[in-house]
């Protein structure tokens, strides 16, 4: 249904809070209850002075009968109903709900965000799962919980003629249960703050070097300019718990201060300013090799790129050993990675630059242009098997124009990634269809 | 072959929500909470068909249905599992044990009442 279609439905449900009949309404603005009635029922349009009238009786702006809910919470409706796999029917009614149920839509679509939201937490701590039984059993809660809302929801926005007893029923339900997933997982980020702060976080050095390059934006304007060193830095910064963090952090800084050396800060953005952000144009301009420009452009200033970029480093095992997070690309800290990803394909062929286009299954499906290479670590010696590391460069990609059939389907790790009949899954997901 | 189901789950709105689809497709729909006594109620019940949660009150959904399976007038009862818990080692574990059919939570409406009939018309057949 059309949206400008759904002042009728607008009419009725303001009328019902103002505790009117539809006879007495049709009274004070001198038409029939029937008329009143095919108007509430999206049947005559209306419009003028007659709208003007029963705006001011049921005591409310005209546009609020008029406009339809925000398009954002359509679409996010829109977005709930295809999650959910309703039928095409039933997602072109999302505006029909909007318009109805304004309230109820909203609480389905603040309920929609925090699922997603919630979805990630599990995707970030999926590999943490396994070993912790009190994170099991918060989780547990929130599926529990968004298995009620979900179900509640679909059947009140699938049923058409829903009696008013059960439809009562279900909103208080819905409501109790919107009540119950905000408090456990706040009591979930609570543990996790928690456990942030205790020991069984020092244990995990890559989080305390993640913490403190991420809490910096990734750049470092005192290395840059000399000002400073990484041993004062790391010195300074109480996130750095652990000897074994320090160690880390302070290879990452070297490594930082090098990059930085190689391609200064101002020449570098000339260089992209006059080269565009081209890694191999970059490279072949400062003499540098490729997995030290993907590195220096995952560090500039926020804002000085077109766009954000990700950055993930694996070694020769496939551990991911840094990671730059960007939006829409979920880089499994724990676990393994998707092996399609192609800094492993990058692995296979060392040296040789691989350039693909990628669209990693999530909620919402973007779309990156993945840039990787992988290079040998270390001083060459005739007596030691080289070692390499792979670097990937994740550069997101406006869809449109036929990208998104140009890009290979992949995941983040098996155990969160719900894409059925992938050649290189190794075990199934934790998620069922459609989470 | 009958429409009765038995609903074993300890979430309300879980229960609620079930009760009122499958009751809308024709089932008669029976309700029980507790892990505790759950293979008697279902033996006294004699459903067709048995929804059974995996995390129950007082007892494991996995020993309620290992018990089932070892006793002769319900080892072929057709038993639909709920989990929140989508680990494979869960779902291994209950296909061992016998379980018809594995769900994991969330799911939608539209997969329970498809696994539902689909069990009941596999039991059906001869």
């Amino acid at each position: 249904m059309a949206r400008d279609t759904l002042t009728g439905s607008r009419i009725r449900e303001r009328r019902s809070i103002a505790g009117l009949k539809q006879a007495d309404l049709a009274r004070q603005v001198g038409i029939s209850a029937s008329y009143l009635n095919l108007i509430e029922h999206n049947r005559r349009r209306i419009g003028g002075k007659l709208l003007l009238n029963i705006a001011h009786e049921l005591g409310v702006e005209p546009s609020m009968l008029t406009q339809g809910a925000e398009a954002a919470l359509i679409a996010t409706l829109r977005e709930a109903a295809a999650d959910a796999g309703a039928v095409a029917a039933e997602i072109d009614h999302a505006d029909e709900f909007a318009g109805r149920f304004p309230g109820w839509a909203e609480v389905l679509a603040g309920e929609h965000r925090r699922i997603a939201s919630l979805e990630r937490t599990v995707e970030t701590l999926a590999d943490r799962l396994t070993h912790d039984p009190h994170l099991a059993a918060s989780l547990h809660e929130v599926l529990s919980t968004a298995t009620a809302i979900h179900s509640t929801a679909s059947i009140l926005a699938e049923t058409g003629e829903l009696e008013a007893e059960w439809r009562d029923r279900f909103h208080r339900n819905l409501n109790e249960e919107s009540r119950r997933l905000a408090e456990s997982s706040k009591a979930l980020v609570s543990y996790l703050d928690e456990s942030g702060d205790a020991d069984d976080r020092r244990g995990v050095p890559q989080e305390e070097v993640e913490a403190f390059v991420v809490a910096r934006g990734h750049h470092f304007p005192t290395l840059e300019t000399g000002t400073a060193d990484p041993e004062s830095l790391i010195r300074d910064a109480p996130e750095l718990t652990s000897p074994a963090a320090r160690t880390i952090t302070r290879e990452v800084l070297g490594r930082y201060c090098k990059d930085a050396q190689a391609m200064p800060l101002a020449a570098f953005l000339d260089a992209v300013k006059a080269l565009g952000p081209d890694p191999l144009a970059l490279s072949a301009r400062f003499g540098t090799d490729l997995a030290a420009v993907f590195r220096r452009m995952a560090t500039m200033p926020q804002g000085v790129l077109p766009w954000d970029v990700g950055l993930v480093i694996c070694d020769a095992s496939g551990s991911i050993v840094f990671r730059k997070q960007i939006e829409g690309f979920a880089l499994p800290r724990y676990g393994e990675s998707c092996p399609l990803w192609p800094m492993f394909t990058a692995l296979g062929r060392p040296l040789v630059p691989i350039r693909r286009r990628v669209s990693q299954m999530g909620r919402s499906v973007m779309l990156f242009d993945c840039l990787a290479v992988a290079q040998p670590v270390g001083a060459p010696d005739f007596e030691a098997d080289p070692l390499y590391q792979s670097t990937m460069l994740i550069l997101p990609v406006k869809g449109g124009d036929g990208a998104e059939n140009a890009a290979q389907p992949v995941g983040s790790s098996c155990r969160v990634c719900t894409r059925t009949k992938c050649r290189a899954r190794r075990e199934p997901s934790i998620l069922s269809e459609g989470f | 072959m009958g429409r009765h189901v038995l609903l074993i789950e300890d979430e309300p709105n879980i229960i609620e929500a079930i009760r009122f689809l499958l009751t809308r497709d024709g089932w008669a729909v029976e309700t029980h909470s507790d892990g505790t006594d759950a293979v008697e109620v279902i033996r006294a019940a004699e459903p067709d068909l048995v929804i059974l949660d995996l995390m129950l009150p007082g007892r494991s959904g996995m020993d309620i249905l290992r018990d089932l399976r070892g006793i002769p007038e319900t080892a072929k009862l057709p038993i639909l599992m709920l989990t929140a818990r989508g680990q494979s080692r869960d779902r291994e574990m209950a296909e061992r044990a016998g379980v018809s059919r594995f769900m994991t939570k969330p799911f939608s409406n539209a997969e329970v009442l498809t696994a539902v009939r689909d069990l009941l018309a596999q039991a059906s057949r001869p």
